[in-house]
């Protein structure tokens, strides 16, 4: 269960993926609230704009690679049995990979199309 | 290796555990209740980005009681994940790393994430 995804590189990962998504939390609804974006082309020209387009893949990014790090710590610490531990961080990784991809593709998409 | 038989005490309702660790497993608690709402808010964002109805059926989405209590249930959760984790960023820069900085760090984390989900009920109200 050794691979680039554990020990230090995990370690690291999980710091450096949390600070982003602490700026994230924090920069975008702080943006949205003093842009005073209350309506849907106002909402859709600026998740769209390359930069915050960007900032949202970004987001979405640190997100799959910070829950994997912290589900897998909390998974090893409470799922002994090497069997069920390997099915349960499959499944995990399984539902992380298509959230992201589900994410990343309508993000994608939206931005070719512009608002 | 030396095995010793040594005694043994794991009933959890005994149990007594520092104020450091109720806010570490809460930590975890709410890292996997936020896990387990990733769809949800992608569902979300695509909606609202989709077209004018979708946008408006998100703010629909909201008018319901359950709804709401589990969304404050979920950014209490985002709250305490994040100061918590705050405080493990600062303890790896050995910030309030003694004993008695940690304990108090810890029920600041706790009463805060508390005092924060309120105070934005109160402003949503």
């Amino acid at each position: 269960m050794s691979g680039v995804l554990s020990g230090l590189n995990a370690w690291v990962l999980q710091r450096a993926s949390a600070v982003y998504l602490l700026l994230f939390i924090i920069i975008m609804p702080t943006s949205i609230l003093y842009l005073e974006i209350d309506n849907f082309n106002a909402w859709k020209s600026f998740v769209l704009s390359p930069f915050v387009a960007v900032s949202w893949i970004l987001f979405f990014v640190s997100l799959l690679a910070h829950a994997w790090v912290g589900i897998r710590d909390v998974v090893i610490d409470y799922i002994h049995p090497f069997s069920i531990r390997l099915v349960l961080l499959s499944l995990i990784a399984l539902y992380l990979i298509a959230m992201m991809i589900w994410a990343l593709r309508f993000l994608l998409l939206h931005v070719g199309v512009g608002a | 290796m030396l095995k010793q038989k040594r005694p043994v005490f794991l009933n959890l309702w005994q149990i007594q555990f520092p104020v450091t660790a109720i806010m570490s497993i809460m930590h975890r608690l709410t890292g996997v209740l936020l896990l387990l709402a990733i769809p949800f808010f992608i569902y979300a964002l695509q909606l609202s980005l989709e077209s004018e109805t979708g946008f408006k059926a998100v703010f629909q989405f909201f008018d319901s009681a359950v709804i709401k209590l589990g969304m404050v249930l979920l950014i209490w959760s985002l709250l305490h994940h994040l100061l918590a984790g705050v405080r493990y960023l600062l303890l790896d820069i050995d910030m309030g790393i003694e004993r008695q900085q940690a304990k108090v760090t810890a029920w600041l984390v706790i009463i805060s994430a508390f005092v924060l989900v309120l105070l934005l009920v109160g402003v949503c109200l």
